[in-house]
């Protein structure tokens, strides 16, 4: 499992946002492109195609694409 | 065999709309702008305080009626798919015999289901007409959520709006009624509820929680929790859908027109890419109603209808509150 596959599927959950605007230390958050429902589709999309269940409530600390990652490879 | 056919189709809006400039000013942290992008919903209708969801089920037939009076005097069974209805008894589609002025000989039901009502509704009509039991059927659909949601509940505000919709189901019409693939899952009904003001608590307790989410969890009003429901419907629809298919004996490819319960745009658009289903074969009619419940996908069809949008195989799947889920492929002329 490689980050930048990660990046990509990240990516893939919106449709405005220049690809380039997603590396590691892109604070999702701070995105235009940002809301609660991205943030659903995204710890879907990690269930899906990652394997791992990440609730609403673990993201709420973390900040960064990295930060992410790094909680789904803690729990593979 | 008998078949099944929708004829026609009509829905009513109340007149009051609730736009995404009056909610970013009731939640200052909002703009218009992003609840815009965010649901794909500029402007919700909310049905007045002294009309309920009878009276617009009422409205919506009439609607139909005035473009289609001689469907009036054929109809012998009314069908009602609402949460809201008038009383505890007597049913609310009893009521609406009366009101419509629809023969004694009609035979008349209510429904409590929410999203995935119009299916089960056309699966009812459906096995009521090739029984032999009736031969035009009037199906209603009728909700007022607004009604349930607590003024502070900024995210279902945002989303829902009151509506209600006729349809009529007949031995001939525009879209003859395929395969049916219905399912539920009855573990899953604390996740879209409104606890209290039934039998098992009568009265409303005032009560509010948080939940797993953080979210304010409110016993007398409308409670879901947005993220439980969005990977349920990611888990469900695919599979629905493909069941279909394989019932149907066609591929997704032969599908010209999606037709999903327009929950929210952001929702629906990810279950498109999910399912790798073409843009412009997936219809998207939310903007000026909201989520309308049992009423979004007639809606849809009567507006896809005034697009000329209706042909070939119209696939239509409804899923939400019960758990519960339902599809079916309606063959267009």
């Amino acid at each position: 499992m490689e980050i930048k596959q990660f990046i990509a599927d990240f990516a893939d959950q919106f449709d405005e946002t220049e690809l380039n605007e997603f590396q590691p230390k892109t604070e999702f958050r701070e995105l235009e492109e940002w809301s609660s429902l991205a943030g659903l589709a995204i710890l879907n999309m990690i269930g899906k195609k990652y394997g791992v269940k990440i609730s609403a409530s673990e993201i709420k600390g973390i900040d960064t694409i990295e930060a992410l990652y790094n909680l789904v490879l803690s729990k593979k | 065999m008998m078949k099944a056919y929708i004829k026609a189709v009509d829905y009513y809006l109340p007149d009051r709309i609730l736009t995404n400039e009056e909610i970013a000013r009731l939640f200052p942290q909002w703009s218009a702008e992003k609840v815009a992008s965010k649901v794909g919903i500029l402007e919700r209708h909310i049905a007045a305080d002294n009309e309920t969801a009878t009276d617009m089920a009422f409205k919506a037939a009439q609607k139909l009626f005035s473009n289609n009076s001689h469907l009036r005097e054929s109809l012998d069974f009314i069908l009602l798919c609402s949460q809201s209805v008038d009383y505890k008894l007597p049913s609310s589609s009893c009521i609406l015999q009366h009101r419509l002025g629809l023969k004694n000989t009609c035979g008349a039901l209510d429904f409590n289901l929410g999203c995935s009502g119009y299916e089960y509704g056309l699966a009812m009509a459906k096995g009521l007409i090739v029984s032999g039991v009736a031969t035009n059927v009037l199906l209603l659909t009728a909700e007022t959520y607004t009604k349930y949601i607590h003024p502070e509940d900024k995210g279902n505000l945002t989303i829902f709006g009151d509506a209600a919709t006729a349809t009529i189901v007949s031995t001939d019409g525009f879209g003859e009624i395929g395969e049916f693939e219905l399912g539920t899952d009855g573990s899953g009904a604390e996740y879209l509820m409104v606890k209290t003001g039934g039998s098992r608590i009568v009265n409303r307790t005032g009560n509010v929680t948080l939940d797993s989410n953080g979210n304010n969890k409110w016993d007398d009003n409308l409670y879901m929790d947005g993220g439980t429901i969005f990977n349920f419907t990611s888990d469900v629809v695919p599979t629905m859908v493909e069941r279909l298919l394989e019932k149907e004996k066609i591929s997704q490819d032969d599908i010209d027109l999606w037709i999903f319960h327009q929950a929210n745009k952001y929702m629906i658009n990810y279950l498109r890419k999910l399912m790798e289903i073409e843009k412009d074969k997936f219809f998207i009619y939310m903007e000026k109603v909201g989520n309308t419940v049992s009423s979004t996908i007639p809606i849809a069809i009567t507006e896809a209808l005034k697009q000329e949008r209706l042909h070939g195989n119209v696939l239509l799947a409804g899923f939400g509150v019960g758990l519960s889920w339902g599809a079916t492929v309606i063959r267009c002329k």
